[in-house]
């Protein structure tokens, strides 16, 4: 009990220590470091917290693909630093935002501190019908099967997400190829490691997919790793990403919500209403629905770390 | 004081911290930074919703985790328009900073 | 027998633990980033290898052991590729004497 304590404790300084540090540092590029060291402390409460899936949720987009993004927006907006800085307000604007963001904290902190003793919980219900799913994982149960509606949205948010980065593009790229051309020696370290390492990262992603049935895992930490395998891929120079104006490109990135739209509409004739699954193949249509989604997960994740298109497709 | 309790407080200083950052750095790269701060912070409070919640050999409420994963991803979605749009404005301006243009600048490409 | 074990565990997770101190002191007080490269990857190589070694008494079977070599042999092909590339920019940035 008191080595729990012990180990929460320094946890929460750690995260807190790292965040400050994160907020008040001069240096942009060393705040974005701060901040990937931050979502990997923040991991780790997560799994001291029962919620394992959260963990990797966090470790793998929160601390991995978030880090990537920002620190390519570091570089590439180092030389507006100084200008961007000499904007900072004064000491009585921070006071009063000190004041606001304190309050705040104290608000929330008072709503922690009185929150009801036996805390309310669903896991009853979910406990109860997760024979239906003919899963044992409860989160991907509830992810796939009784919050199914929320996953749907949230694959058609992602696709919202990647449109608005791509009308972003500069009218002369219009539909070209996003990111820059990487060019690295060849025989070096970088094109080692990502021959090496995305073979590696396919297997673990199938596994994290399909473990997750029982375990903790799920399609978003394996679409997160396959993402970050061929983000490493088109870096080393070893693959181009297609030009965003090619069929089958956006055909993988709708094929997920697609086939999730397929399997919900056919559960209103089949089972009685929108997502619902028929008796007994609960379990094989949440995998395909999983493999679709993997895929396109995969793919959206990755052009968004990429960004809209920096070079035209015309030869 | 349990463990619980202990990371909903660190949840709700974070969201304090981020706030903070969000109001004070004048760079949008650092706001983007703090907001996600603050995103993780109520990301925290979930969790610490889910673990109270634990009961018949689950460790916690597993629809607060699932809705917590969900919005993990949503975040990074919106974290990568936010740097997609913050780069297009350097490329157009030649300059990061949310403050007005002077009357009478060039307009942006 | 698991007292063995016991003993084991927690003699080379503290000399595991040793490493990392060693190396966060090193990337605190060395003077470059050379230097510091050097520090952290005895925290990487033999402060993780060595708490790995003391997990493995304790895990759920072969399988579960594999595993956690598994994420060793991975941190050290990361550590050592990440290294390399940080030390030829540095490098490249301040030229040694």
């Amino acid at each position: 009990m008191m080595m729990a304590m012990l180990l929460d404790g320094s946890l929460v300084l750690l995260i807190l220590v790292v965040a400050v540090w994160t907020v008040a540092v001069h240096d942009s590029f060393a705040a974005v470091v701060g901040y990937t060291v931050y979502g990997l402390l923040l991991a780790l409460a997560w799994v001291r917290l029962a919620a394992v899936d959260a963990a990797l949720t966090e470790a793998a987009i929160g601390g991995g693909l978030t880090g990537v993004l920002l620190i390519r927006a570091a570089v590439r907006l180092r030389r507006t630093e100084a200008v961007s800085r000499a904007e900072t307000p004064g000491p009585l604007f921070r006071a009063m935002a000190a004041l606001v963001a304190a309050s705040i904290a104290a608000a929330l902190a008072v709503v922690v501190l009185s929150l009801p003793e036996p805390g309310p919980t669903l896991a009853p219900y979910v406990a109860q019908h997760i024979a239906t799913t003919g899963l044992g994982n409860a989160v991907t149960a509830v992810l796939l099967s009784f919050r199914a509606i929320d996953t749907l949205l949230e694959a058609v948010v992602l696709i919202f997400a990647l449109i608005a980065v791509w009308t972003l593009t500069p009218e002369r790229f219009w539909g070209g190829l996003p990111g820059p051309k990487y060019e690295t020696d060849p025989n070096g370290m970088l094109a080692y490691l990502a021959r090496l390492l995305p073979p590696i990262g396919i297997v673990v992603a199938v596994y994290v997919l399909w473990v997750g049935a029982d375990l903790p895992g799920g399609k978003f930490q394996a679409g997160t790793l396959l993402a970050a395998m061929w983000l490493l891929a088109i870096m080393a120079g070893l693959t181009e990403a297609p030009p965003i104006s090619s069929r089958w490109l956006r055909g993988m990135l709708v094929a997920g919500t697609g086939v999730f739209l397929v399997i919900g509409f056919a559960g209103v004739p089949l089972a009685g209403a929108f997502l619902a699954y028929p008796e007994g193949y609960a379990k094989p249509l949440i995998i395909a629905i999983e493999a679709a989604s993997m895929a396109s997960i995969a793919f959206t994740l990755a052009l968004l770390v990429l960004g809209p298109p920096e070079r035209s497709d015309r030869r | 004081m349990s463990a619980a309790t202990l990371y909903g407080l660190c949840g709700a200083a974070l969201v304090g911290l981020g706030l903070y950052g969000l109001l004070v750095n004048p760079q949008p790269l650092r706001k983007i930074l703090s907001f996600n701060l603050v995103g993780s912070g109520v990301f925290l409070l979930f969790g610490v919703v889910a673990r109270r919640g634990a009961a018949l050999g689950m460790g916690g409420d597993p629809v607060p985790q699932a809705l917590v994963i969900t919005g993990i991803v949503v975040a990074f979605s919106a974290t990568a328009l936010a740097v997609a749009l913050l780069l297009r404005l350097h490329d157009a301006t030649g300059s990061a900073t949310l403050a007005a243009p002077e009357p009478g600048a060039p307009p942006a490409a | 027998m698991s007292f063995l074990l016991d003993l084991w565990t927690i003699v080379a997770v503290s000399a595991g633990v040793f490493f990392f101190l060693a190396g966060t002191v090193g990337l605190l007080r060395f003077p470059d980033t050379l230097t510091r490269l050097h520090a952290l990857t005895k925290a990487d190589n033999l402060g993780l290898g060595l708490v790995v070694l003391g997990l493995l008494p304790h895990v759920s079977g072969p399988l579960a052991a594999l595993k956690l070599v598994c994420v060793w042999l991975l941190v050290l092909l990361a550590g050592a590729t990440a290294s390399q590339l940080i030390a030829r920019v540095a490098r490249r940035a301040e030229p040694p004497a």
